[in-house]
């Protein structure tokens, strides 16, 4: 490929990228810069791309290092206590079980995942649902799923207790299995577990 | 259901199995995690469907970023 088909295809992969970096940084001139930086990084260091992955993950791994800078520069005005003490609360989940810790409302059945995964409106729809996690939320689910940290960076670049980690994942996953439910697999509600 | 096999499905309460599911995407499980989830599952549908749920959001999180 030369240079100018590579640039092409990089940018491609824009809209992409700025979703991604909009998601975890919640902030759209930080994602701007983070998403500009990565291309500029990926065109001077194409001969680093060695076709081993798609171009699509490689520009990925690049942007997920320009996240990780811009989240250090962040660090010197940290994630407020207050805003975060929210979504390190389980309240919000507490009525899908009755008090003794038994199911309220099953899980609804899923008919076909796999074909769901095919479906390119499948990933709108998820889109849609990551963009409706708190703020928080969504930050630390993207670092842990799309930028693939691991759980102690991500501890330790939010300063956050592992616990706090867990919890958080945890809400993050339970809204968007019922977001996904809600708008994807078609089950209005949460169906009523049988006596 | 055998006596060992029921004492071990109900030592966790639904809420904490679910819990459960979620942290062991983010670290191995112990020995005695292992044995009450695989008993916990195998005798409770709703956790199982849970568990394949959240095994797809994992799935469909990879798919999306690669």
């Amino acid at each position: 490929m030369d240079a100018d088909a590579f640039a092409a295809e990089i940018e491609t992969h824009r809209g992409y990228l700025m979703r991604v970096a909009t998601l975890q940084l919640r902030d759209r001139a930080a994602a701007e810069d983070a998403v500009q930086d990565t291309l500029v990084a990926a065109l001077a260091g194409r001969a680093g791309f060695t076709g081993r992955s798609s171009v699509k993950t490689w520009l990925t791994g690049i942007l997920k290092h320009k996240i990780v800078d811009a989240i250090r520069r962040r660090q010197r005005e940290p994630v407020p206590e207050a805003s975060l003490g929210d979504e390190t609360d389980l309240d919000d989940f507490e009525p899908l079980f009755d008090e003794t810790g038994h199911w309220e409302a099953m899980p609804a059945h899923w008919s076909d995942p796999e074909a769901a995964l095919s479906r390119r409106q499948f990933f709108d729809v998820l889109e849609f649902c990551l963009d409706k996690l708190p703020a928080n939320t969504g930050r630390v689910f993207m670092m842990r799923e799309v930028m693939e940290l691991e759980s102690d960076e991500i501890c330790k670049e939010l300063r956050i207790t592992s616990n706090n980690l867990w919890v958080i994942l945890y809400r993050a996953r339970m809204a968007l299995r019922l977001c996904l439910d809600k708008h994807w697999f078609g089950a209005p509600e949460a169906r009523p577990v049988a006596p | 259901m055998n006596p060992i096999s029921r004492y071990l499905a109900e030592r966790l309460a639904c809420r904490d199995v679910t819990r459960l599911i979620s942290q062991l995407q983010e670290r191995p499980p112990t020995l005695s995690e292992r044995l009450k989830l695989h008993f916990h599952l195998a005798a409770c549908e709703a956790c199982a469907g849970f568990d394949r749920q959240v095994a797809f959001v994992r799935e469909a999180m990879r798919r999306y970023r690669t």
